[in-house]
């Protein structure tokens, strides 16, 4: 189920405001893909073209092709509602909704989706969908209690599991651990190396130790000033991107952070 | 002016010519000289004039709002005492009037005229809000929400003129055929309607007009104030715009969404002029509200009569009265007590 996504001359607009220029990749399926560079650089903008989640925003466009399993999810006639049951999303802050409990809220998208779902076979998406984000163990008593009672970590594990409820092919994540202690941070860690062998990832990181750890591949973008757009530099290999990377910007960013 | 004092400064001389106002405010935080740099570490303990001013100012008022409430209340209490006193009920002897049956229609006719209204509104109400807060595009929103505030700003006897001139004929043809179809539903059953349809179905459509723009109003701003989050984190689960709105919109919203109708609820309730002008007045418990001459609502009662009242009827209507301002506050309880039901879920 997991697939690969194929983005193709991708111009990124707010407005009049182009805000990333030109991304040509592929993202590999059954891998991570972090994405890093400084603040502003259009790393938010650009994951959120890949569900069609960019053009909620008022005024906000994306021209160029996103080919996901070979179909361009920008085509005429595509609905979003269709793309974003197709490809998932965690944020970087934990959002579970606030009036339901933890088994409503992984249910919330497969609800959404085909409204009949008999009982047992809830109860059996519901573990699942929490095994898979390890939660289980640590909610399992307390099912029908509101999510919003949960410790930060757990709630953005809550937000994972609701994700992966929909059975989507891929799971984007925006600096998902940024608002989470180091032992939380670990915790999602180890599940996003769990879930890449079902869904491709791409996820957002600040922390370049992260993006090395979790990551199959990383890629790089920047921009040359403000008011100017975005641009990724650079993807490669994780490994290489950290030793050896080819541009000399990727060279100095990385370094400049870690040394 | 509390930055300027907080600045830690070299020399005293420097921070008393930026602080002076300060030192003028503040005659017993000392003298002059070195103390004054310290001053301002210690100075947050005491007790600022402007803070005591503003302190004294706002509990004032608030006295201010609770003695014209209880003068009000003791105005009603003390002025139906003699309709109390005299009433067949409390001892005015068996061929007194009955403050019951004088009061309980009325009561009957003002509920159930203000209830009619809410129902009828509170779902229009839901959905303009919503479709100014989400779905309308910008251009048409704000224009659309100032037109609601406008509405809400008519006076009522504008309504009750609209009611009354141009509302009554054109609900003939309606209400023959509720009557005719839908006779079996106790609210539309009765005689068949007779012109002018001064009922209170019209009575309860204009009410209705008149609480749309409060509880639209309230509805909107609450609904605007959805977290982003929340919203996206539906539109991202492939929910579409309207299961956003079911899912998370609409649940944020449902306190504010009570108190907006409670508030429509209490303006219905107390509302005079609108009635006065469309409702032809009677005293009794029906339920048929295209029936005319069947029912009354104590503010417009008391509008119409207290004019050439003899003061034992004036005591009546004072009690009247009393009685709206009780259910009023009755109304304003239960609000209170859903939104901060609904806070803690
Ligand atoms: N809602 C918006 N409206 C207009 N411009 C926006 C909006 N959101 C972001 N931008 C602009 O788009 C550019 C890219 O922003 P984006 O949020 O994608 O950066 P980012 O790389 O995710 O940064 P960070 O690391 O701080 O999260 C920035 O110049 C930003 O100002
Ligand atoms: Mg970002």
């Amino acid at each position: 189920m997991a697939q690969a996504i194929n983005v193709e001359d991708l111009n990124i607009f707010y407005g009049d405001f182009l805000a990333v220029e030109d991304v040509t990749v592929t993202l590999q399926p059954r891998s991570v893909t972090a994405l890093i560079g400084p603040s502003g650089c259009g790393k938010s903008t650009f994951l959120r073209t890949l569900n069609r989640m960019h053009e909620v925003i008022p005024g906000a466009y994306a021209q160029g092709k996103v080919e996901i399993e070979g179909q361009d999810i920008y085509a005429p006639g595509v609905d979003p509602v269709n793309v974003r049951r197709r490809v998932g999303m965690v944020f970087q802050k934990p959002n579970p909704f606030p009036t339901m409990s933890i088994r409503d809220n992984v249910l919330a998208g497969v609800k959404l989706n085909n409204k009949r779902l008999s009982r047992s076979s809830a109860d059996e998406l519901v573990e699942s969908s929490l095994r898979g984000a390890n939660l289980w163990e640590e909610v399992k008593d307390r099912l029908d209690k509101p999510g919003m009672g949960l410790s930060g970590g757990q709630q953005q594990r809550l937000c994972i599991a609701r994700a992966i409820a929909v059975k989507p092919e891929v799971i984007l994540m925006d600096e998902p651990c940024s608002a989470l202690d180091p032992i939380s941070t670990l915790a999602i860690e180890d599940l996003i190396h769990e879930m890449k062998q079902d869904f491709t990832i791409v996820i957002v990181t600040h922390n370049m130790q992260q993006a090395s750890r979790v990551s199959d591949r990383t890629g790089f973008f920047t921009i040359s000033g403000t008011g100017k757009p975005g641009h990724l530099i650079e993807i490669d290999e994780t490994e290489k991107m950290f030793t050896n990377p080819t541009e000399k910007q990727t060279e100095d960013y990385i370094s400049g952070r870690f040394g | 002016m509390s930055s300027s004092a907080a600045d830690p400064a070299p020399s005293p001389s420097q921070t008393r010519a930026p602080g002076a106002p300060d030192a003028a405010d503040a005659p017993p935080s000392g003298p002059t000289g070195p103390s004054r740099s310290e001053d301002p570490r210690r100075g947050r303990a005491k007790r600022r004039p402007g803070d005591m001013i503003f302190t004294g100012l706002s509990v004032g008022s608030g006295l201010i709002i609770f003695l014209t409430l209880a003068l009000v209340a003791i105005f009603l209490t003390v002025r139906s005492l003699p309709a109390i006193r005299d009433s067949r009920e409390f001892g005015g002897g068996a061929d007194a009037v009955s403050l019951w049956e004088f009061t309980a229609p009325l009561v009957f006719g003002t509920v159930f005229a203000a209830v009619l209204a809410l129902v009828m509104a509170v779902p229009v109400s839901i959905g303009i809000a919503l479709f100014i807060s989400h779905f309308a595009p910008r251009r048409l929103a704000t224009p659309l929400g100032f037109m609601i505030d406008l509405l809400a700003a008519v006076p009522s006897v504008v309504f009750g003129l609209w009611g009354g001139v141009w509302l009554v004929p054109k609900m003939q043809g309606l209400y023959e055929l509720l009557n005719t179809y839908l006779g079996w539903i106790p609210l539309f059953a009765g005689p068949e309607p007779e012109p002018p349809m001064r009922n209170l179905a019209t009575a309860s459509i204009v009410l209705a007009v008149m609480i749309l723009p409060i509880i639209t109003a309230v509805s909107r701003e609450v609904f605007l104030q959805t977290p982003r989050l929340q919203e996206e984190a539906a539109l991202a689960l492939g929910a579409t715009r309207w299961e956003t709105i079911r899912t998370v919109v609409l649940p944020f919203g449902r306190a504010g969404v009570v108190s907006a109708s409670m508030l429509g609820l209490g303006r219905a309730l107390g509302e005079t002029m609108a009635v006065l002008m469309v409702l032809s007045p009677g005293s009794s418990f029906s339920l048929h509200i295209l029936e005319v001459g069947q029912h009354n609502t104590i503010a417009a009662n008391i509008a119409s009569q207290s004019a050439e009242a003899t003061p034992d009827v004036m005591a009546r209507l004072i009690f009247t009265g009393l009685v709206l301002f009780i259910i009023t506050f009755i109304i304003n309880a239960l609000a209170r007590a859903i939104v901060a039901r609904s806070a803690r879920a």
